[in-house]
């Protein structure tokens, strides 16, 4: 099995997935002061694909490069850029480095395809993705909160999410 | 002909197989299990969003508080994503320090397990006992070494908080010279013993593809017989300098799981026989004089894993350039690994769920997080 890099697995997946890659913008990662230096923003060498395309793309990863082993699934929530950050996480059980996808969705519509269905190993990451960020991931088969309770409001790990206060203390007065 | 009806029960979360405050939602027909629903977060403290709002060394002693019975692999893993994120060097003899302190942590950790695990089925106390005396040896290296027994906050970037105490050495001799004895009266006790051998062979069985698929990692994927472990497939820090080998089971029983863990260890003494060899002549101190602290990565993002003693262990971080990470992210192996016990338990009696869970061996601070 071939060992690929960000680059090479571009070229591969504009090759056999048209449409699928696109420029992978630098992103502000925190809000820029009013005044004084201009933070850098942040560049990555991953490759960042279609939302929609996610399913197909992590396929042919697993099916045709050999990276069939589904690590990590992450979401960066960069409000300022008003989107969501998932980051997939593949590697090769023969060794070497990891293969990362990442697609942004926005803020406000944030439905992703989900992976489960075809990789069952992504089951817990999506439905912790959902629970702490609000993810919703079409075609998972359990889409329930799996750390906080069933009836919590709201998706504690978001940026805009009070971090002080508990607004469920005096809700009934 | 017998009717019988399918019954939903609950096992947890206050039972004492659970290893924690963990719930099985199981439907049952008689004794079968027909299916099951792992239902957890009742520890959940949001790690992750505390870490977000501490700076990047308050963080370290928090990830003692993942799975607290390995701290120091999970220093190890955070340490190895800062300093990567930062470009912080680590001097060859604290990463001698580092990997010793990690493999002793393996030892332990399976030590522990093990004992749980027969404690599973039904072997009251005795393994479990074997395991936590020798697992108290090891503790009290600890202690000397970082001043703590079980929250070892042990590393810093770019080496270790302070340099080995001066009669380290021939305490961590006499450990060694005992071990091997002690390892294999641990596996003639499950061996030998027809009872537990029943109870471990054959059940739980997780199959080699569908262990693939589940992305489940450390001694469960190697149980399976993927020879799968990150000090090989990207070797960091410097297991590239040690001769290794990495069990595979056969069948991905329970029994199989046992055996990984029990070779491990064996591996494990012989890495840190070649790090007893090799540390006096290591370059360096047992930490990077010139490495900050309170570091202020650039703006970036990276990824740093390690084979901690339960899988694959990751922290993705994000910087915005401050002093504190944007984005924190635990990649916890105990909590990956739960995710086929339904398909592994389906089919076996309700006695077997007890003896599965213990096998997979989990700690329920890195599941909940």
């Amino acid at each position: 099995m071939p060992r690929l890099n960000a680059e090479e697995l571009r070229a591969r997946l504009s090759r056999d997935l048209p449409g699928a890659v696109l420029a992978n913008t630098p992103l502000q990662v925190s809000a820029p002061p009013a005044h004084g230096p201009q933070p850098a923003k942040l560049t990555s060498a991953d490759t960042l694909v279609d939302p929609t395309q996610i399913v197909a793309a992590a396929t042919y990863l697993r099916d045709t490069l050999g990276y069939a082993f589904l690590s990590d699934i992450a979401v960066v929530d960069y409000l300022v850029e008003d989107i969501f950050e998932l980051v997939y996480r593949f590697y090769n059980v023969e060794g070497g480095p990891a293969l990362a996808l990442k697609i942004r969705v926005p803020r406000d519509v944030p439905e992703v395809p989900s992976l489960t269905p075809a990789w069952p190993g992504a089951n817990f990451h999506e439905r912790e993705a959902f629970d702490l960020y609000g993810i919703t991931f079409i075609g998972h088969p359990f889409l329930r909160r799996i750390y906080m309770w069933d009836e919590f409001e709201g998706f504690p790990m978001r940026k805009d999410f009070p971090r002080q206060g508990d607004k469920y203390i005096g809700e009934d007065e | 002909m017998l009717k019988t009806e399918e019954l939903q029960i609950n096992i947890g979360p206050q039972h004492p197989s659970t290893h924690g405050v963990f719930r099985m939602l199981v439907t049952v027909d008689g004794e079968t299990i027909m299916d099951l629903k792992p239902v957890f977060g009742y520890l959940h403290r949001n790690h992750e969003q505390i870490a977000e709002q501490n700076t990047y060394l308050q963080n370290m002693p928090y990830t003692d508080r993942l799975d607290y019975f390995n701290s120091m692999a999970n220093n190890h893993a955070y340490a190895l994503a800062v300093e990567k994120l930062v470009g912080i060097e680590v001097p060859e003899r604290a990463e001698y320090i580092r990997v010793l302190m990690v493999e002793l942590t393996r030892i332990l950790n399976h030590a522990g397990a093990l004992g749980f695990l027969i404690n599973d089925m039904g072997m009251w106390q005795t393994q479990l006992a074997f395991g936590m005396r020798e697992r108290e040896k090891i503790l009290d290296l600890f202690e000397s070494a970082s001043g703590a027994r079980l929250m070892c906050n042990y590393f810093r970037f770019g080496g270790v908080a302070r340099d080995l105490p001066a009669d380290f050495m021939p305490r961590l001799a006499d450990l060694l010279k005992a071990m091997p004895g002690f390892v294999d009266e641990m596996e003639r006790l499950l061996r030998d013993n027809e009872i537990l051998m029943q109870r471990s062979e054959g059940i739980g069985i997780l199959p080699r593809d569908l262990a693939l698929a589940y992305s489940v990692t450390g001694p469960v994927l190697r149980g399976s017989g993927v020879a799968y472990d990150v000090r090989k497939a990207e070797p960091y820090s410097i297991y590239d300098r040690f001769d290794f080998d990495v069990p595979v089971g056969s069948v991905g029983d329970v029994y199989d799981r046992f055996l990984v863990r029990v070779e491990e260890m064996r591996q494990s003494r012989r890495i840190i026989e070649q790090i007893v060899a090799q540390l006096p002549d290591a370059t360096g101190s047992h930490i990077n004089p010139k490495a900050r602290q309170n570091v202020k990565p650039p703006v970036g993002d990276v990824y740093g894993r390690v084979e901690s003693p339960k899988g694959e262990l990751g922290f993705y971080l994000v910087s915005d350039g401050s002093g504190k990470p944007y984005r924190y992210k635990v990649r916890a192996p105990s909590f990956i690994n739960l995710t086929p016990l339904g398909d592994m338990c389906r089919g076996y009696k309700v006695a077997d769920v007890v003896v599965i869970l213990g096998s997979i061996d989990i700690v329920m601070g890195e599941v909940d997080r």
